[in-house]
């Protein structure tokens, strides 16, 4: 068997990345302490260029390279640049805080990018082996980034706690595909629906290991009961390191899903539906209503990442295209809002001070209308109010579920996103008509600024023109 | 084509998006250099789109430019739908607001003594003018251009929000806040009604989209909707009389008509442009728009009429009394929207739409004249403090004489032709109440011109009344606020003559307003017009002409020849002077009815229902239920790995237990 | 001859213990380090069991890639342990509750 380079073609950007981290592994050996800005200047650069070559690459019908164990099709290219461009917000976004706390080296940005190289082997995997190495490549980077600020405790607390039920999730997921292999005989996703599709449907052994990879899948979303690392972390985590952790990799789970649950197990869709729908209804409970007893915005938010996966399960069980485009959309529209509303937080902690209490937020508006708006905007988008995209995501999710006649679960949603409106608006409350604590004006970079505004323009606009992106979405499963 | 109509929208929102966000940056001249620009492209470009129309041209656009999202097999779009209606008023809308613009310039030059000094409200608002008024463009051209009902509903709040803004833009003066809330109540009942109306429609076609609602009405012409037990009602009177609702809200017609008085508490150029010329004749633009379905119920067209005959006759007395030169417009406003109306439900819906376009003109143009007085007067409202403003203001004086001399209908003046065929229209109209409505209306001509005249006679001749100081300082306005003036009195002179013709009698609305054969009064006219000569030579025979002619008379002897008789006449009618002055109490009436009355009903709810029900058990107790159930919930988040770890076993048992059956 | 299902009840087995390791151990943090090594490993006796049976390289390929990432996972883990106990002068996991609610 020869080896043909044209295969390579379609992996580029994943070299891209490599190359990228490496580059900066080397470079900051050589960098002043004062000169560490250089990092920045190159993981953004290196990313812009990245996302161009992902757009070359890209396009027209899927390909199947490296002896089947890679994928690259119209539903990687749209996620990988969602990632990119999500991953690429969050270092602008970080910048200031990196440097004025001593964070500014070169590790950060090496760590990000093989979590951003890891999600993107996520995306494009075909088969078991390169799935669970890109899931293992992003979760590992994670550990190490919670744990980055070396002398927090709460930062150590939290990296140990993820580390230890990450790996016993990968765990998890890994026996299920163990018996999927051993099911079918084989790694590669498309073989293993083939040999699904011609056991049927009603084989124990394949289900027993769905529900294993259920969990891993549910752990990587942080769907409860598999949920319990998801506030820790992102309490304990430094403030860039959640932005990151928290917008992202929820665009590469979904590819997770959907290759292992869609691209794989196709066929037993009836009985992954079944275990979806329990932990979404459980997920948009407990997320939308302990969240309402949270004094910590980071653990506010992590409530409400609780929740909204339980809309994107609701697009993923409905099983069908929009069902799929709508949960896409929703992924994506998620990462996008979440990197503004934690990307709020990182430009408002100050040195010494980690913004992270609900009374920190305390008339913003006094302080930085703008700021204060882009907030407003990105709380409503999240309770999904119209005419955000937030309120387009939900539409289009309960839309698909509807369709297929599960009206009841949609209700459920709608009640239970209601009552999670009550946190999203205290925060536009407070923000908006209470004094505030600290009167000084904000200082804030004019690359976070900038990045902060086209978040919330996005927001915005595609609520408005939702098609912008809701055509890609819908093309991947056309 | 698409293109243009695309540009002919977004020009203004551009404008006023630079002129809103950057205002601070740009600075006053920068702010209204750019609407100016927008504005003026949006108008070029609509009467390049008229002039398409004109000489046929241009075929008729029906298109979705965008489709937000579908539903429920509903489609939500943005679409245009651009026929000879669309163009004529694409066409008024861009001028007016263009010639108001220009004005503004000069009206608006030394707006910061409007506010406190320091006051952040106060900061840039001559660029957030400019930035309103340019974004009410945008709303109204949204609003006719429209081609389904959703867009249409979607202008139809946007201009109310403008309209909002502009009446409470001074917003450190109370009368203003408490105008805009007013203005705000009242067009909420008037868009409740309308969006029940869509939501009929909707519900009843399937589709929101004007040409396949207008296919499908003749199949539903006959439906009736069961409402309550056995009482039904046929579903297209239910659908026109909704919408019109909504039309009564946004065209202030009676009773829902009171917002509109006080809304000159909003600066004068917004008066001409939001609350003459433009947004509220959207009532009637709407209503002309669904002809294809008013046509179906001759219930509905009665209604109409009579609503609007009687908004155009009794609001016009209250004109008689004022003494406000910006309030007398406003009520000479509400009774022209009253003939549109009428108009309206006697099927002409061209001769009502005819009369919106020279109405527009010539109304607009008062109103900046009046603003052009105000100025001069140093923001003294008030005509009795005014008379012999002539030799002052030359140019003020002559186009406001015209603009009024339109507006009373003297022949050969546009206001003559429209409302001459709106008289009638009406009355050879077979339609229920169109006899009440024919005499209101004659006589309606009378107190038009009998206020008109008393307010130019005031306002212009006579005693100087003014005090000395004011006096000195008289002199014409700059000439960014005469220029649109003599720019609006040449369309209000002459649009008339120009255009009876083809818009009443000619084909100009075939087949984009549909009227029933045994409505169409217009054709029944037509049979009888020879040419402008001839409508104007039978109108001087007509008693409508002597009408004007009476009041406009009476106003010179009143208020002339001699002055002791107004006084007089106001003792001798206390009674009637009271009603009138008192705007027939709907104002109170309101207050202590519907403000009062929901204010105690409210309060009783407060006390009963909210305090102790809904807030103690259900909002309260919800919350606290709520509340109760997140502390004991996050309690589970214990902080113990091995407690987390039994979370994730648990729910691979449960999921093993449920899925697989060993 | 051992057959596939002794093979699967031994990585069964192993599994249910390094799972129940990580929950019932409530002292030393390093043990549940061993566990999740000795998880991964019950994995692996799995895939090396379906793949001498399936005839099927992949799965004993697959194992070596386990075999690797775990080698990281645990560089990882150790390191977090160390900074952990930098800040807290404790491993044990019952002292891990500063975070919660």
């Amino acid at each position: 068997m020869t080896f043909d380079y044209a295969h390579l073609l379609p992996i580029v950007p994943e070299i891209a990345v490599l190359v990228l981290a490496s580059i900066l592994l080397l470079v900051d050996l050589w960098l002043k302490d004062e000169d560490k800005g250089t990092n920045h200047l190159i993981a953004v650069f290196g990313l812009l260029v990245v996302i161009g070559l992902t757009g070359v690459v890209g396009g027209g019908e899927r390909e199947i390279v490296l002896s089947g164990s890679y994928i690259r099709d119209p539903m990687s290219d749209v996620l990988k640049i969602a990632v990119l461009v999500v991953s690429l917000l969050s270092f602008v976004y970080s910048r200031d805080y990196l440097r004025d706390r001593g964070l500014w080296v070169g590790e950060f940005y090496v760590l990000t990018l093989c979590a951003v190289l890891g999600m993107m082997v996520m995306i494009s995997a075909n088969s078991f082996l390169t799935l669970y190495l890109g899931l293992e490549l992003l979760a590992l980077s994670l550990y190490a980034l919670v744990a980055f600020e070396r002398d927090n405790p709460s930062g150590a607390e939290a990296a140990m706690k993820y580390f230890v039920l990450g790996a016993l999730g990968s765990g998890l997921l890994l026996y299920g595909l163990s018996m999927l292999y051993g099911a079918s005989g084989s790694l590669e996703l498309g073989a293993v629906a083939r040999a699904v599709a011609w056991q049927g449907a009603d084989n124990q052994v394949l289900v027993f290991g769905l529900v294993f990879v259920v969990i891993g899948i549910g752990f990587k979303f942080g769907a409860v009961p598999f949920h319990m690392w998801v506030p820790d972390t992102y309490q304990g985590a430094p403030n860039p390191v959640v932005l990151f952790l928290g917008s992202a990799p929820k665009i590469a789970a979904f590819a997770l899903a959907f290759r292992l649950l869609v691209d794989g197990l196709g066929q037993l869709h009836a009985d992954w539906q079944g275990m979806l729908v329990i932990l979404s209804v459980i997920s948009l409970a407990v997320g939308n209503i302990v969240a309402i007893a949270q004094t910590n915005i980071k653990r506010m938010l992590a409530y409400s990442t609780i929740s909204h996966v339980g809309f994107i399960f609701l697009g993923l069980l409905a099983g069908t295209t929009e069902g799929f485009a709508a949960a896409m959309f929703y992924a994506i529209v998620y990462a996008l809002m979440a990197a503004g509303g934690f990307g709020l937080l990182v430009m408002m902690s100050r040195q010494g001070h980690e913004v992270e209490r609900l009374e920190d937020l305390k008339g913003l508006n006094e302080r930085d209308s703008w700021q204060a708006a882009m907030m407003a905007l990105v709380m409503f988008s999240m309770a999904g109010v119209p005419p955000t995209v937030g309120f387009m995501a939900k539409l289009l999710v309960l839309d698909a579920v509807i369709s297929i006649g599960l009206w009841w679960l949609a209700l459920i949603a709608v009640f239970f996103s209601v009552i999670g409106a009550f946190y999203y608006l205290r925060v536009v409350k407070i923000i908006y008509f209470d004094k505030p604590e600290v009167i000084e004006p904000l200082v804030v970079g004019s690359g976070a600024r900038v990045a902060l505004s086209v978040t919330g323009l996005a927001i915005l606009l595609l609520g408005l023109f939702p098609a912008a992106l809701l055509t890609y979405c819908q093309a991947a499963f056309a | 084509m698409e293109n243009i109509y695309l540009t002919i929208v977004l020009a203004p929102l551009l404008g006023s998006i630079v002129a809103g966000f950057f205002g601070g940056r740009i600075g006053r001249a920068g702010a209204h250099w750019v609407t100016i620009l927008g504005v003026g492209l949006s108008c070029l470009l609509s009467l390049y789109v008229l002039k398409g129309f004109v000489d046929g041209s241009l075929p008729v656009f029906d298109g979705a430019v965008y489709t937000w999202m579908v539903s429920g097999g509903i489609q939500f779009e943005i679409g245009f739908l651009v026929d000879q209606l669309t163009a004529l008023m694409m066409a008024v809308v861009t001028f007016v607001s263009l010639m108001v613009h220009i004005y503004t310039i000069g009206y608006m030059a030394d707006d910061e003594h409007n506010w406190p000094k320091g006051s952040l409200a106060g900061k840039n608002s001559y660029q957030r003018f400019f930035s309103y008024i340019s974004l009410f463009t945008f709303s109204m051209l949204m609003l006719v251009m429209s081609n389904n009902f959703l867009q249409l509903f979607f202008g139809w709040e946007a201009v109310g929000l403008v309209s909002y803004l502009l009446i409470g833009f001074w917003s450190v003066r109370e009368t203003a806040i408490f105008a805009n809330l007013k203005a705000f109540l009242v067009n909420r009942v008037g868009d409740f009604g309308f969006i029940l109306g869509i939501a009929a429609v909707a519900m009843y076609f399937h589709s929101l989209d004007y040409r396949e609602v207008f296919a499908l009405a003749p199949q539903l012409a006959n439906v009736q909707i069961q409402v309550w037990g056995d009482t039904s009602w046929s579903l297209m009177t239910t659908i026109g009389v909704l919408l019109f609702i909504g039309a009564m809200g946004k065209s202030a017609q009676v009773p829902l008509h009171v917002w509109l008085p006080d809304s000159m508490e909003g600066p004068t150029p917004i008066s001409a442009l939001i609350h003459a010329a433009t947004m509220v004749t959207a009532g009637i633009f709407m209503v002309a728009r669904m002809s294809p379905l008013y046509e179906l119920s001759e219930t509905a067209l009665s209604f109409i009429m009579v609503i609007g005959a009687t908004t155009a006759f009794f609001m016009g007395l209250i004109g008689l009394v004022q003494n406000d030169i910006k309030r007398v417009v406003a009520y000479s406003t509400l009774s022209q929207l009253g003939y549109m109306i009428t108009a309206l439900g006697a099927s002409a819906y061209a001769a009502g739409i005819f009369h919106l376009m020279t109405h527009a003109f010539f109304k607009a143009l008062l109103f900046l004249a009046a603003g052009s007085v105000i100025i001069a007067m140093h923001h003294d409202q008030d005509i009795r403090n005014m008379g012999g403003l002539r030799k002052y203001l030359p140019i003020t004086w002559i186009t406001f004489l015209l603009g009024s001399l339109a507006l009373i209908g003297f022949p050969g003046f546009s206001g003559f032709f429209s409302k001459d065929a709106i008289i009638e229209a009406v009355h050879l109209s077979q339609v229920g109440g169109s006899g009440y409505a024919s005499i209101l209306l004659t006589l309606g001509v009378f107190v038009t011109a009998l206020y008109s005249f008393r307010l130019y006679f005031l306002v212009f001749h006579g005693q100087e009344r003014m005090d000395e100081h004011t006096r000195h300082h008289l002199h014409e306005t700059p000439a960014v606020v005469w220029v649109p003036l003599v720019l609006l009195a040449i369309p209000s002179v002459f649009i008339g003559w120009l255009s009876v013709e083809a818009v009443l009698f000619g084909d100009w609305f075939k087949g984009v307003i549909l009227v029933a054969p045994h409505h169409d009064v217009l054709a029944q006219m037509g049979a009888g017009y020879h040419g402008q000569a001839g409508f104007v030579l039978h109108g001087m025979l007509a008693l409508p002409f002597w009408l004007a002619m009476g009041g406009l008379a009476l106003a010179w002897y009143i208020y002339m020849v001699n002055p002791a008789i107004a006084a007089y006449l106001m003792v001798r009618f206390g009674t009637l002077y009271r009603i009138l002055d008192g705007k027939y109490g709907f104002d109170q009436m309101n207050m202590a009815l519907f403000a009062g009355g929901s204010r105690g009903l409210g309060k009783l709810f407060w006390k009963t229902g909210d305090q102790q029900l809904i807030d103690g058990t259900l909002i309260n107790g919800s919350a606290q239920g709520v509340g109760w159930i997140a502390e004991r919930l996050r309690t589970i988040q214990t902080g113990y790995l091995y407690h987390y770890a039994i979370a994730m076993i648990l729910g691979l048992v449960v999921l093993l237990t449920v899925f697989v059956t060993f | 001859m051992i057959e596939l299902s002794d093979y699967l009840m031994l990585g069964g087995v192993l599994f249910a213990i390094s799972v129940a390791g990580i929950f019932i151990n409530r002292k030393n943090l390093i043990v549940l380090l061993m566990c999740i090594e000795l998880m991964l490993l019950a994995v692996n006796t799995n895939f090396i069991a379906f793949s001498h049976f399936l005839g099927d390289m992949s799965g004993q390929i697959f194992v070596f890639f386990i075999l690797t990432v775990a080698a990281a996972e645990a560089a990882i883990g150790l390191a977090i342990l160390v900074v952990l106990f930098r800040n807290r002068r404790t491993i044990d996991v019952e002292d891990l509750d500063a975070l919660k609610g």
